[in-house]
């Protein structure tokens, strides 16, 4: 049967095919609808979301190391919280095949950096797919569990955004049982790194290297198109289509097995062609490997080393074809139009609140971290899951009384649990006095709605402990916990401005959940009276997408009003009201 | 000889364009070509600017569609259709819903929206075709129904059968919201020809 899927979608699908038993993840964009789908298999597949990398990557190894064939997926920066176990990983080996699946963001449309994962590969010496299409997708999760088997090592699958989110055809087939492992085979010397046992597994690594890139040379998966022999292109993952609509009359070596090189197949294929191009996308992971082999290659000396490729991008770097450029726009300026806290999020207020007390304020990585586009421009900082508690600290070190009682950090419910937590310990530790506002919408939002372990609900849908994240705070050592409603401005201010102000640290929690899924809503919605506004402008300020400037005066459009109120709040001359209120 | 058609589908996050190009890619698949479609989601996108790849034919091999290669322009918004004009082909066709949604900056005063829309893709070609999604959506009952009447729309510039569209429909849509999609997609096909 065919299937329209999209790269996530196949591999979920290859896991089930293959006989997956445990998959594991925490969500991030390309790569959270591997883990969204898997679910549709929960009763032959066990499914959760973790609390971090790190922890879905361990949970995932003690299941292979008990005999599952084992899938866990992140996106890029996810495996770099992930790192410490994976590289360890690779001298254990494994016991039931295991799978990492790290997507890759080249441009990133939703990343905070577009580090090339293809590096951990060779970092972690393991080996690395890199599939070109949903089909390969789907194939290669099979053929990756296999090799890790056959090769006792755990394998690296790397997709990047364009495979991760694009859908192409997939034949669909049945799933292929492992039998159930009988007991945990204890094995020590295998899977206890002391230094005395590592120094053997580390022997043992470097020769499964020499056995895989034996194993690359033969793989089916690295196959050669021949076509003119003028041109040869050697090239893995979505860049294949590229050079394949670009040039389809030339030469193609398509690595499948990007890690370990498949030296001789690339020795004999440059032999045989006059011109050799490497097309990849961002940096020269192949091309420096077969340029230190001796070999004359053209890649990165044309071809950009930063965001994603396109097929007009090969013909225009590597065929020299220009580009039609028709200036059709040349006088017309277009706004732009970045992604905007939804109209009702309650993060809202309290950016509103941010910016009204001229605090500085690290931020973390999720919707919230739209606070920092005006006009609520409410954020200083934006580094990495978790930070911004550490960072809130660490400014407060640096710039002492300076700063004192001007900084707060704000954190989301998912990624406090994530790595937050951490960051508490070490200001309650440490004697600091920070102020962490965590923005608790009862759900992981940025990446589409994620339960997480304050949720009190698991990825397979049953009820289960709820984290309470004041009691989490009170636990760690901080006497000031306090919760707000973020839709409340005076309530908002009154309790930050408290709680900045003390010697010691606060935790502020704030009680509103993701306006997108709260059901049932029957809120009044608002409107201008167009007679009260003097178009003083300060109900732009709150940053809703849903009030715009008409005829010089605000206007609300209903379609988009959720009724949360911060908007009449602001307004001084009680021109907003709700619709059908009394005039 | 191999001949691929590009649609290219843009608008603002929120207003259904990722299941639109769903429903053209189903579409596709059932008369029997390969298809790749490719956008980029995350951070849910709310409010931003979305675009939505769709390649259809014998053998596709890029997901993406290049300036200058989109056959048809299908745009939920006027001024997003301004910024994707690059990407169609010259003899290309433009099929525009005519919503205006205010970005962030023009909404507050900081940003101005283009005046003449309509005049600056004349530029461009001739084939423009308008469709008012947002109307049709509210006569058949729910507004949300836009982008199911886009999709109408477009579906009389391709060579799929109408019963094909409405089997597509029936499969993606929820059983509830069966009926308006269905109406808001014949007033969508109804709407360039009357």
């Amino acid at each position: 049967m065919k299937a329209l899927l999209s790269g996530n979608e196949a591999i979920a699908r290859g896991a089930y095919e293959n006989g997956v038993t445990v998959a594991t993840a925490y969500p991030g964009t390309p790569s959270t609808e591997i883990l969204e789908n898997m679910v549709n298999y929960k009763d032959k597949i066990y499914c959760e979301w973790a609390p971090n990398e790190k922890v879905a990557m361990e949970v995932a190894i003690g299941a292979s190391f008990g005999g599952a064939r084992t899938l866990v997926a992140m996106k890029h920066v996810g495996l770099n919280v992930a790192a410490d176990p994976f590289l360890t990983l690779s001298y254990t080996g494994v016991k039931g095949g295991m799978v990492v699946v790290s997507a890759d963001d080249p441009s990133m449309h939703s990343s905070q950096n577009e580090q090339d994962n293809r590096h951990y590969a060779r970092l972690a010496k393991v080996p690395m797919l890199e599939p070109s299409d949903s089909q390969e997708a789907k194939d290669f999760v099979g053929i990756a569990l296999d090799i890790s088997e056959q090769f006792d090592t755990p394998v690296l699958l790397r997709t990047t955004t364009r495979i991760s989110h694009s859908k192409t055809v997939v034949e669909l087939k049945d799933r292929r049982e492992k039998p159930e492992p009988a007991e945990f085979e204890r094995a020590p010397q295998k899977f206890v790194m002391i230094p005395g046992h590592a120094r053997l597994r580390h022997i043992e690594v470097e020769e499964r290297l020499k056995k895989l890139e034996e194993y690359a040379n033969n793989a089916e998966i690295n196959r050669i198109e021949w076509g003119d022999a003028k041109i040869g292109v050697i090239t893995s993952g979505i860049s294949y289509q590229y050079v394949k609509e670009a040039m389809p009359e030339a030469s193609v070596l398509k690595l499948g097995l990007t890690y370990p090189l498949a030296k001789d197949l690339i020795r004999s294929f440059a032999e045989k062609v006059d011109t050799l191009f490497v097309v990849e996308e961002l940096d020269p992971f192949l091309e420096e490997q077969i340029k230190a082999m001796g070999i004359k290659v053209t890649g990165k000396d044309k071809l950009p080393l930063i965001y994603e490729f396109d097929q007009g991008v090969i013909r225009e770097r590597l065929l020299g074809e220009k580009r039609k450029e028709d200036n059709i726009l040349s006088d017309v300026s277009l706004p732009p139009r970045p992604p905007v806290l939804c109209p009702g999020c309650p993060h809202r207020g309290v950016f509103y609140v941010l910016k009204k007390l001229k605090l500085v304020v690290t931020g973390d990585i999720g919707c919230y971290t739209l606070g920092v586009v005006p006009p609520l421009s409410a954020m200083d900082t934006t580094v990495c899951m978790g930070a911004s508690v550490g960072m809130a600290f660490g400014a407060e070190l640096a710039l002492k009384d300076k700063i004192k009682h001007k900084v707060v950090g704000v954190i989301g419910d998912s990624t406090f649990i994530h790595s937050g937590i951490t960051g508490l310990i070490d200001i309650v530790y440490n004697k600091g006095a920070s102020t962490i506002i965590i923005l608790d919408n009862r759900i992981t939002g940025m990446t589409g709605h994620q339960d997480n372990p304050a949720t009190g609900k698991t990825l397979m849908g049953e009820r289960t402990h709820q984290l309470d994240l004041g009691e989490v705070a009170r636990a760690v050592g901080v006497k000031n916990v306090r919760v707000i409603d973020p839709y409340d401005l005076e309530e908002t201010e009154r309790v930050i401005r408290e709680e900045v102000a003390k010697d010691e640290p606060s935790v502020i929690i704030t009680n509103r959940p993701c306006v997108l899924i709260v059901k049932d809503k029957e809120w009044d919605k608002y409107q201008v009276d167009q007679e009260l506004c003097r178009s003083c402008g300060m109900c732009y300020k709150v940053g809703c997408s849903a009030i715009y400037k008409e005829n010089g005066k605000a206007k609300i459009d209903t379609l988009f009003c959720t009724g949360c109120g911060v908007c009449q709040q602001v307004c001084k001359f009680n021109a907003i009201k709700k619709v059908g209120e009394e005039e | 000889m191999n001949r691929i058609t590009g649609i290219m589908i843009v608008g603002v996050g929120g207003q259904g364009v990722i299941l639109a190009s769903e429903l053209l890619c189903e579409a596709a698949m059932r008369m029997g070509y390969d298809v790749k479609k490719s956008e980029v989601h995350g951070m849910a996108q709310r409010g931003g600017s979305v675009v939505s790849n769709v390649r259809f034919g014998e053998k596709v091999y890029s997901p993406l569609i290049s300036k200058g290669e989109a056959d048809i322009l299908l745009s939920f918004e006027q001024l997003e259709t301004l910024r994707w004009l690059d990407y169609i082909k010259p003899e290309g066709k433009i099929i525009v819903n005519m919503q205006k949604i205010m970005p962030m900056a023009v909404a507050i005063g900081q940003g101005e929206y283009p005046g003449d829309v309509f005049g600056i893709l004349k530029r461009k070609t001739d084939k423009i075709y308008r469709v008012d999604g947002l109307g049709i959506a509210t006569k058949a009952g729910n507004v949300k129904a836009v982008n199911v009447a886009v999709i109408g729309a477009l579906s009389n510039y391709l060579d799929i059968p109408e019963g094909i569209w409405k089997e597509v429909i029936e499969n993606r849509v929820p059983p509830k919201t069966l009926k308006i999609n269905l109406t808001a997609f014949e007033m969508g096909r109804n709407y360039g020809q009357e």
